[in-house]
């Protein structure tokens, strides 16, 4: 293969996303000789400290410092890679919310192939390139290929590819920064605004009891909480629970909401959308609790209980208080 | 009379004679009514047509049982019986009040005559004892305070004062005529001439003792006195009502005559436009006031404001920002403000986001408690469904209503499964070797149809009722077969939340399905179906619910049902809305309860036609509503007063909310639930097996 | 303000009906219901209110087939002013690109100050609001969960991203935006609404109509294609505790004790 891949790096504070590792398994996988080039866009000691970082995993790290790339605005990077990527590259991104803002505009600008939020890849034949999305919510898989020939975008799934070992590398950090012209965008960012804390931070708590769309009706919400009361755990909850405002924002866990890092994690009445599994980081011990048999949650759980949550629960908790009071 | 005395029609005092007096205060009295009634009357020419005229005998005899016989007013007893006196009293008083009006200006024709005599004995009674109860009720109303006429803040001001006002002028109506009976008696007895007879303790008679002593001079100024006081304050009176809820006085005779007579049955978006014409209709339901029907807002002067239909209201005793009463009364002001007696018609505001709001017209289940206690027929349930047509037109819709809606018209259900999936709950294997449950889809026919309906063919725990019914009908030789996947939702509840038109795409199509099964006959274990096939749907055969149909077959003597298993179980039959009250059919489904033996039954306080809906049916399970606490809840608390461990419903939307209310309020273990239909299969015992029909293959179905 | 709202008839999928046809090579499409994409239905809704305050109308296209036209009736009964139907054979298999190509063409036969897509299909790859973004040469925005319309013709948005933040940004109009889901409640259509535009014109444009070479489009100029649907053999997945309630809810609590599910 001739066309070099390249990988566009998000980070954040400093530190480069998870992404960033998983893109060298995944440029692997288009071509096992490869050896990718990493893009970070960024100010400051901030990129400077990622493309430190990157050093260790990526043979060469393109650094774009201008100040105007501070905040990263797609629309502003998406102009400062046309300029410095070669034509005919392949270049990987997360499919998140930066990836699905700069993405398919990039492939326009390079005149390259675009296929998004890839979750595995077969490998090249000819001028085709393999790959594997998903549709419909995760209910089916596709066999999709793309033709490579004029180069493509590809924005894979966080977490859909297994950061390799590899032996450590040390890369050279090649400053491109001067390379790129004067920046102007016809849209700017003004300020981010997040949303509050509230009571409970769930991203900080170990054992949380998470609900979806099984829970029904919002007086159902309370069977959760007195499970999660009786466990010492905390209430959380996939996206259609806010959506239905039956809980706050706050304890969403998902793509859209917070990442957590819990060691339990009880997944009742949720389908297991990738969306939501996004959300979900670390290694947690994962029990899914489920009136359907097929849902995709029972596919990345390690222990599975086909029953209605709303029967089940009670239940559960009702043990747990007894055999608490026995202990105490 | 003698000389030196004289009627009001002969008497001259200051400038002109008391008869011209009189006559110019009658006259302009009468005037003053007549153009305060046309005025009032303005918005019902403004407003929708209503066709009230038909069917004149029944309506007579609506009239007769309602009005005159006061049907409803015993339902509540005190207060029923103070309205019965005053009611009775005032109708008594009719005559004498014509009588005296006329007497100011001549008295050339009283003649008294023996049926006179004794009709003056009634008068006085008559007149004694709505004095008495005007006072007991101006007492009742201070002290008492019955809950029901409290007025919540949100509302607004309550008028207690106007009604003591109101009730304080007709004792001084009362006992100004009396008065005027009592000094004349008097000065008749000092003149020692003949006179009329007084009843004995009655007012007149007791006042006539404490005048006996008094100088005919002052006798006869009293009694000129009283009279003008009478006559001032009738017109007074008279003018005053329409301005206040004593308007119904006037109105209740033309609001019951005009009644609506088909119970269970939603008003056309339009009278008059046929179902092929609406869509020439530029907009649907009530928007602003206008789009009300002249019998409407003949409701809204109607209502005495006596806060029985909000009393009975279960979203009302739930916290749900519904209350009938303030429904009525809102609306009516605002034709009072609008619509002003003095003063210029300002009108054409929404009605939705100015006097009602959008959780407000949600709120209600279309239970009918309101309907069913109001004495003056006053009706809710149409001007809800209109209200909830004009929501639907604009596209304002709650969310997770929008979400059933839609499901309805791609799927036919409310949940969005698979029509193919329909009939799964008959291919249950048990259900296969105990009957069969023919598909007819031309494959197979039967004279029976039993309509499922969407709950039961697709919620896995009222899919059991299904079954149930089926083996049930089987037991009974009934030949019978189900529409499966050609049937869709029987849109009962689509109607009655405003969406009229995908209401009559779903009937429509299940028309054709019923009519081309060739079926003679209709059964439903579902109480809305039972009142969408019996009174929403046209050129379909009978329906009955399958309590009737067990009931028959208990009166035949032809249902075998072994004794009840645990004789410590305790029995309370809940009335479902849609089967009791709108349908009233009542002791079908507690002769079959009382055909188990050893089954120990009570009754609920709230049952029949007082029964408390469980939380509502059909869409009304998708809507999230703002309340305190649930109705289900409140129903198995009454079930458990009554000292009951099992409630029995016959109606799946009943089923899923008590169940629901069991779980919610802690009683589990404390309280269950069953459906008539499952605690009768329970009990069932076989017949011989050669006695009926059973299908060779278990499911006949084109496709399987 | 013109609005151009970009939409996609999709499957309904909600009851997880997806599944596999025999052949194996596609999804069974039998007894699907088919529905506009949700996230352009938000964005018509967003349209129309944009259009309530600021003047101007709302245009729906689609690229498709006759099929296709049933959810422009439906954004017309909600209220937009007019539907147009873009269809030739030529366009049949485009990949996201060839249908923002064709998309390209016909907003430019008319000045549109605002695009608006859905910012993912059921079926697609949240690719062609940004794609006709980039044809344009229109600044973008995707994930927009809300529009504020500025003096001086920009707008103020606000994108979601990750942990449940608002990201603020002005951005110059004419623009192309992809909208997500929850930016409004669109108002409800009912069978009536769609009855009364049962009747309405649609217009329909083709590849020359629109000035398209048909070799950029369709099969002919698609770069990515879709050889087969298919079910991933199922890997581990969950153990699946078996056994009367108590039994399971016993299992568990030992299970999480363990791990430390338990405090």
């Amino acid at each position: 293969m001739t066309a070099r891949i390249f990988a566009y790096v998000v980070h954040k504070s400093g530190v480069a996303d998870d992404s960033a590792l998983e893109m060298i398994a995944a440029a692997r996988k288009i071509d096992p000789a490869a050896s990718p080039t990493a893009v970070v866009s960024g100010w400051g000691p901030e990129v400077e400290s990622v493309c430190e970082s990157l050093r260790a995993s990526y043979g060469e790290v393109w650094k774009i410092a201008k100040e105007k790339l501070a905040y990263p605005n797609a629309e502003l990077v998406r102009s400062a890679l046309v300029t410095v990527l070669p034509q005919g590259s392949i270049v990987l991104l997360p499919h998140n919310h930066f990836g699905i803002d700069l993405a398919p505009g990039l492939s326009i600008r390079l005149n390259a192939a675009f296929v998004s939020d890839v979750v595995g890849i077969d490998g090249a034949e000819g001028p085709w390139l393999k790959v594997v999305r998903q549709e419909f919510g995760g209910q089916v898989s596709a066999h999709v290929r793309c033709d490579i020939s004029t180069g493509a975008v590809i924005s894979v799934r966080p977490g859909a590819f297994k950061p390799g070992e590899g032996a450590p590398v040390a890369g050279l950090v090649v400053d491109r920064s001067a390379d790129v012209g004067e920046l102007s965008a016809r849209r700017r960012y003004l300020e981010t605004i997040v949303p509050e804390a509230g009571d409970v931070d769930i991203s900080k708590e170990p054992v949380l009891v998470s609900i979806g769309r099984g829970i029904q009706e919002q007086d159902n919400v309370a069977i959760a909480q007195e499970l999660a009361e009786a466990m010492g755990a905390v209430v959380s909850c996939s996206r259609p629970v806010v959506d239905a405002k039956w809980l706050p924002k706050s304890r969403q866990v998902g793509s859209s909401g917070q990442t957590v890092k819990p060691k339990v994690y009880l997944a009742c009445g949720i389908s297991g959308s990738f969306q939501h599994l996004a959300g979900l980081k670390g290694s947690p011990f994962i029990v899914a609790i489920n009136k359907n048999p097929k849902a995709p949650i029972f596919q990345v759980a390690d222990v599975g209980i086909v029953t209605d949550m709303l029967e089940f629960l009670p239940e559960l908790t009702s043990r747990i208080r007894a055999m608490k009071q026995v202990s105490v | 009379m003698s000389e030196g005395m004289l009627t009001p029609a002969h008497v001259v005092q200051w400038l002109t004679s008391v008869q011209t007096l009189v006559a110019i205060i009658q006259v302009l009295g009468f005037a003053c009514f007549v153009f305060i009634v046309t005025r009032r009357l303005a918005p019902l020419f403004r407003a929708e047509r209503d066709f009230r005229l038909d069917r004149p005998w029944l309506r007579a005899q609506t009239l007769l049982k309602y009005w005159f016989g006061q049907w409803k007013h015993p339902r509540y007893r005190v207060a029923g019986a103070l309205h019965l006196l005053i009611f009775a009293g005032f109708l008594i008083l009719a005559t004498r009040a014509f009588y005296l009006l006329v007497f100011g200006l001549t008295d050339d024709f009283a003649t008294p005559s023996t049926i006179g005599r004794a009709y003056d004995v009634v008068a006085d009674y008559a007149a004694t004892i709505v004095f008495m109860a005007v006072l007991a009720a101006a007492f009742r109303r201070i002290i008492f305070k019955p809950a029901r006429y409290a007025v919540p803040e949100k509302y607004g001001k309550g008028h207690p004062g106007d009604a003591i006002f109101l009730l304080a002028l007709i004792a001084l109506l009362m006992f100004s005529e009396s008065l005027f009976e009592a000094s004349r008696a008097a000065v008749q007895a000092q003149a020692e001439m003949p006179g009329e007879f007084l009843a004995i303790l009655s007012l007149p008679w007791i006042l006539q003792g404490s005048l006996q002593i008094a100088p005919i001079t002052a006798l006869w100024k009293l009694h000129l006195g009283a009279y003008l006081v009478d006559v001032v304050t009738f017109y007074f009176l008279l003018c005053y009502r329409p301005f206040g809820i004593q308007f119904h006085v006037e109105t209740s005779l033309f609001n019951v005559m005009f009644a609506k007579l088909d119970r269970g049955t939603v008003k056309p978006v339009r009278w008059g436009v046929s179902d092929s014409d609406l869509d020439q209709v530029k907009s649907f339901g009530v928007k602003k006031f206008e789009d009300f029907t002249w019998k409407h807002i003949l409701d809204f002067y109607s209502c005495a404001d006596c806060g029985r239909c909000s009393d009975n209201c279960p979203a009302n005793a739930v916290g749900r920002p519904l209350s009938p009463r303030f429904l009525t009364i809102k609306a009516r002001d605002y034709a009072f403000d609008h619509f002003p007696v003095f003063g210029k018609t300002n009108n054409s505001h929404a009605l939705i986001g100015g006097i009602y709001s959008e959780d407000e017209v949600w709120s209600c289940t279309t239970c009918g408690a309101c309907e069913e206690e109001c004495p003056l027929l006053i009706e809710y349930i149409d001007k809800i469904v209109d209200l909830r047509r004009g929501m639907v037109d604009d596209g304002n819709v709650p969310k997770s209503i929008q979400k059933a809606l839609k499901a309805l018209e791609s799927r036919g259900n409310p949940y969005g499964k698979m029509e193919k999936k329909r009939a799964d709950w008959a291919k249950d294997k048990d259900l296969q070797r105990a009957c069969a449950v023919k598909v007819l889809d031309g494959s197979s026919s039967a004279q029976t149809l039993y309509f499922v309906d969407s709950i039961t063919s697709y919620d896995d725990r009222i899919q059991a009722i299904g079954r149930a019914t089926a083996r049930i009908l089987s037991e009974a030789g009934e030949n019978f077969g189900i529409l499966g996947a050609g049937e869709k939702d029987s849109g009962h509840d689509v109607r009655r939340f405003g969406e009229e038109m995908l209401f009559q795409a779903l009937r429509d199509h299940n028309v054709a399905a019923i009519q081309a099964s060739g079926v003679t006959r209709i059964v439903t274990s579902d109480p809305h179906a039972y009142n969408a096939l019996k009174h929403d749907y046209k050129d379909v055969p009978p329906v009955e619910h399958i309590s009737q149909v067990l009931a028959r077959e208990v009166r035949h003597g032809r249902l075998n049902l072994k004794p009840v298993q645990d004789t410590g179980n305790v029995y309370a039959y809940h009335d479902p809305c849609y089967l009791g009250r709108h349908n009233q059919v009542y002791d079908d489904p507690r002769e079959v309860l009382d055909a188990i033996p050893e089954l120990r039954r009570v009754e609920m306080s709230r049952c029949r036609d007082r029964s408390f809906c469980c939380g509502g049916g059909g869409l009304m399970l998708f809507y999230e509503p703002d309340e305190q606490e649930r109705m289900g809840v409140k129903r198995v608390q009454m079930a458990a007063e009554a000292g009951a461990n099992v409630i029995v419903t016959a109606c799946p939307f009943c089923m899923v909310n008590i169940e629901d209310a069991i779980k919610v309020s802690g009683m589990e273990g404390k309280m269950t639930a069953i459906d008539l239909t499952e605690l009768v299969d329970q009990h069932l015992v076989p017949r011989v097996p050669e006695s009926h029909e059973r299908g060779a293959n278990a499911l006949v179905h084109a496709n399987t | 303000m013109e609005i151009l709202v970009c939409a996609r008839r999709v499957p309904d999928s909600s009851e997880n009906e997806i599944q596999l046809n025999r052949a194996g090579n596609d999804i069974e499409r039998e007894d699907l219901v088919y529905s506009i994409n949700e996230p352009d239905n938000y964005a018509v809704e967003e349209a129309l209110q944009i259009v309530a305050k600021a003047g101007g109308s709302v245009t729906v296209a689609t690229v498709g087939t006759d099929e296709d036209e049933e959810i422009l009736r439906r954004e017309m009964a909600m209220g937009a002013n007019r539907g147009v139907l873009l269809s030739d054979e030529a366009f049949s298999e485009s990949d996201g690109r060839g249908i923002a190509t064709v998309l390209k063409a016909f907003a430019q036969k008319n000045h549109y100050d605002l695009i608006l897509t859905g910012v993912q299909a059921e079926d697609g790859g949240a690719q062609v609001g940004g794609m006709l973004a980039a044809m344009l040469d229109y600044p973008f925005a995707s994930l927009v969960n809300s529009i504020e319309v500025l003096e001086g013709n920009k707008l103020k948005i606000g994108r979601e991203i990750e942990g449940g933040s608002k990201e603020l940004s002005e951005i110059d109009l004419p623009c192309v935006l992809s909208i997500q889901t929850g930016i409004n409640e669109p108002r409800y259509v009912g069978m009536r609404g769609i009855r009364q535009v049962a009747s309405l014109e649609i217009p329909t444009y083709g590849a020359s109509d629109l000035g398209i070479d048909k070799g950029s489009v369709g099969a002919a100029g698609a770069k990515v294609k879709r050889d087969d649907y298919f079910i991933p053999a199922a890997g581990k997945g969950a153990a699946m505790l078996q056994g009367s309630t108590e039994e399971i809810a016993g299992k568990l609590i030992e299970l999480m004790k363990a791990k430390g599910g338990l405090q």
